[in-house]
């Protein structure tokens, strides 16, 4: 894959599987293994959800995280930090160079402010998480879907305040690895936003492995 | 506007919280009594709280980092939870979220009830979380917050820059409810002041009845967006 940096041997991944575009995937990432997440087609953003496996109340945070770093963006080193503090998993490789977590995830709602109020019935990552958290159960419910991380997806803020939606640079085989600090829960939209240019206007499938310690 | 007459005002001290419903057609003006004050604030449709302030909502709807007069707070179901009408501070930050107890420990030194009574060292995160537990709302329900005075640039590589001397004494911004918003408040200082006294400062609070916005009103018109938000709220109501 072009941009691919490969350390790890595929082989060896415990899990590897494919998200369709548009799908939800909920899945829990033990203390010490790593996720990667591939773009496999370029420009695709993968909204994603982080939660404490054993609280679920412990949750990532979008603001406590770059208010720790002091930076807006995530990549290689950035701590992904829960709402009581706690480390959730340190994004240990990056080919991508840049991932959002302002932007959050779109909804039938916010489509309908942002374009048009008939936006309404097209499918968006809210209602994907929805149904991924409902299935998993345990209680999850549109009160657990905060503020999201935004894999692969670039949107720049100015110095005047200005919060703008970038053309990708994300490009196929790509991939972002993060490594679990604690056990965590980890619930991905494979975003289906047609709307706007974070999927440049196809979504596409994502490839998600995990390894265990080293 | 401004000119009706106060329903009720009270002064939040500096490091405290405090929460009303903010009834659709009052106006919440918070003022700056002495200069530098931080209002962090978190908002909630008050009859039904799963729906709630949405930061990035907010900020991609209007294509801002920022917050001014003619730009709106938008709830996670499309609907305009306050406007902020009137502004004299000309940025307020949406970015920078709240302290903690462990931010405040390293930053201030620690302060306990038992050593300085009320004067001990409070964090924005608990007043939060113990204020919400009062309305029945648990750390579920804790979401991004919007730090009212305060002002976070962003650099080309993505830094965070606290701006001291944001906001003056007198300044004041008012925001409108649009709906029967939970409005809870903490005056704690922003996270990323690196001022290494603690030292939050009073917010005063006065509040007014404004009536609903008409057809030419600035925040509704100040985009399409906001034109669709505002009749998604309409609808709610109709």
């Amino acid at each position: 894959m072009t941009g691919s940096t490969t350390k790890r041997d595929l082989a060896s991944a415990i899990y590897n599987e494919v998200i369709p575009a548009g799908e939800p995937w909920v899945f829990e990432i033990k203390k010490g293994q790593t996720l990667r997440l591939v773009d496999l087609h370029g420009n695709q953003a993968v909204d994603t959800l982080f939660y404490n496996a054993h609280d679920y109340g412990d949750r990532y945070s979008a603001q406590d995280t770059i208010r720790r770093q002091k930076n807006i963006y995530l990549s290689t080193g950035s701590k992904l930090i829960s709402t009581r503090g706690t480390v959730l998993l340190t994004i240990t490789d990056d080919t991508c160079g840049r991932h959002d977590t302002l932007g959050g995830a779109c909804a039938n709602e916010s489509n309908m402010v942002r374009y048009s109020i008939d936006k309404r019935f097209m499918h968006a990552c809210r209602s994907s998480f929805l149904k991924g958290l409902l299935d998993w159960g345990r209680g999850m419910e549109k009160r657990d879907i905060t503020s999201n991380i935004n894999f692969f997806m670039n949107v720049p803020v100015t110095p005047e305040g200005r919060l703008t939606f970038e053309d990708g640079i994300s490009e196929p085989g790509k991939y972002v690895e993060l490594r679990a600090e604690i056990d965590v829960l980890c619930a991905i939209s494979n975003c289906p936003q047609l709307n706007n240019p974070c999927n440049a206007y196809n979504p596409t499938p994502v490839q998600v492995l995990i390894w265990d310690a080293d | 506007m401004s000119d009706t007459p106060i329903l009720w005002e009270e002064t939040v001290p500096g490091g405290a919280t405090w929460s009303h419903v903010l009834k659709r057609g009052t106006a919440l003006r918070m003022t700056d009594a002495e200069g530098g004050a931080n209002a962090g604030a978190i908002f909630y449709n008050f009859e039904c709280p799963v729906e709630r302030y949405n930061m990035p909502d907010t900020l991609k709807a209007q294509h801002i980092a920022r917050l001014t007069a003619g730009f709106v707070l938008y709830s996670d179901m499309g609907r305009v939870l306050c406007s902020v009408t009137e502004d004299s501070v000309g940025w307020h930050d949406p970015l920078g979220g709240c302290s903690d107890a462990v931010l405040v420990a390293e930053r201030y030194g620690r302060a306990t009830y038992q050593d300085c009574r009320n004067n001990y060292h409070k964090n924005a995160m608990d007043g939060f979380l113990v204020e919400l537990a009062k309305w029945g709302l648990g750390p579920r329900d804790l979401v991004a917050n919007v730090n009212f005075f305060s002002r976070v640039t962003v650099g080309a590589d993505g830094g965070m820059h606290f701006q001291s001397g944001n906001s003056k004494a007198g300044d004041f911004v008012e925001l409108r409810a649009e709906m029967n918003v939970l409005v809870i408040l903490n005056t704690c200082q922003h996270p990323l002041d690196p001022a290494p006294r603690y030292a939050p400062k009073p917010v005063h609070l006065a509040i007014r009845g404004v009536g609903p916005p008409g057809p030419d009103d600035p925040c509704r018109n100040s985009r399409p967006e906001n034109g669709r938000g505002f009749i998604l709220t309409e609808r709610y109501f109709a």
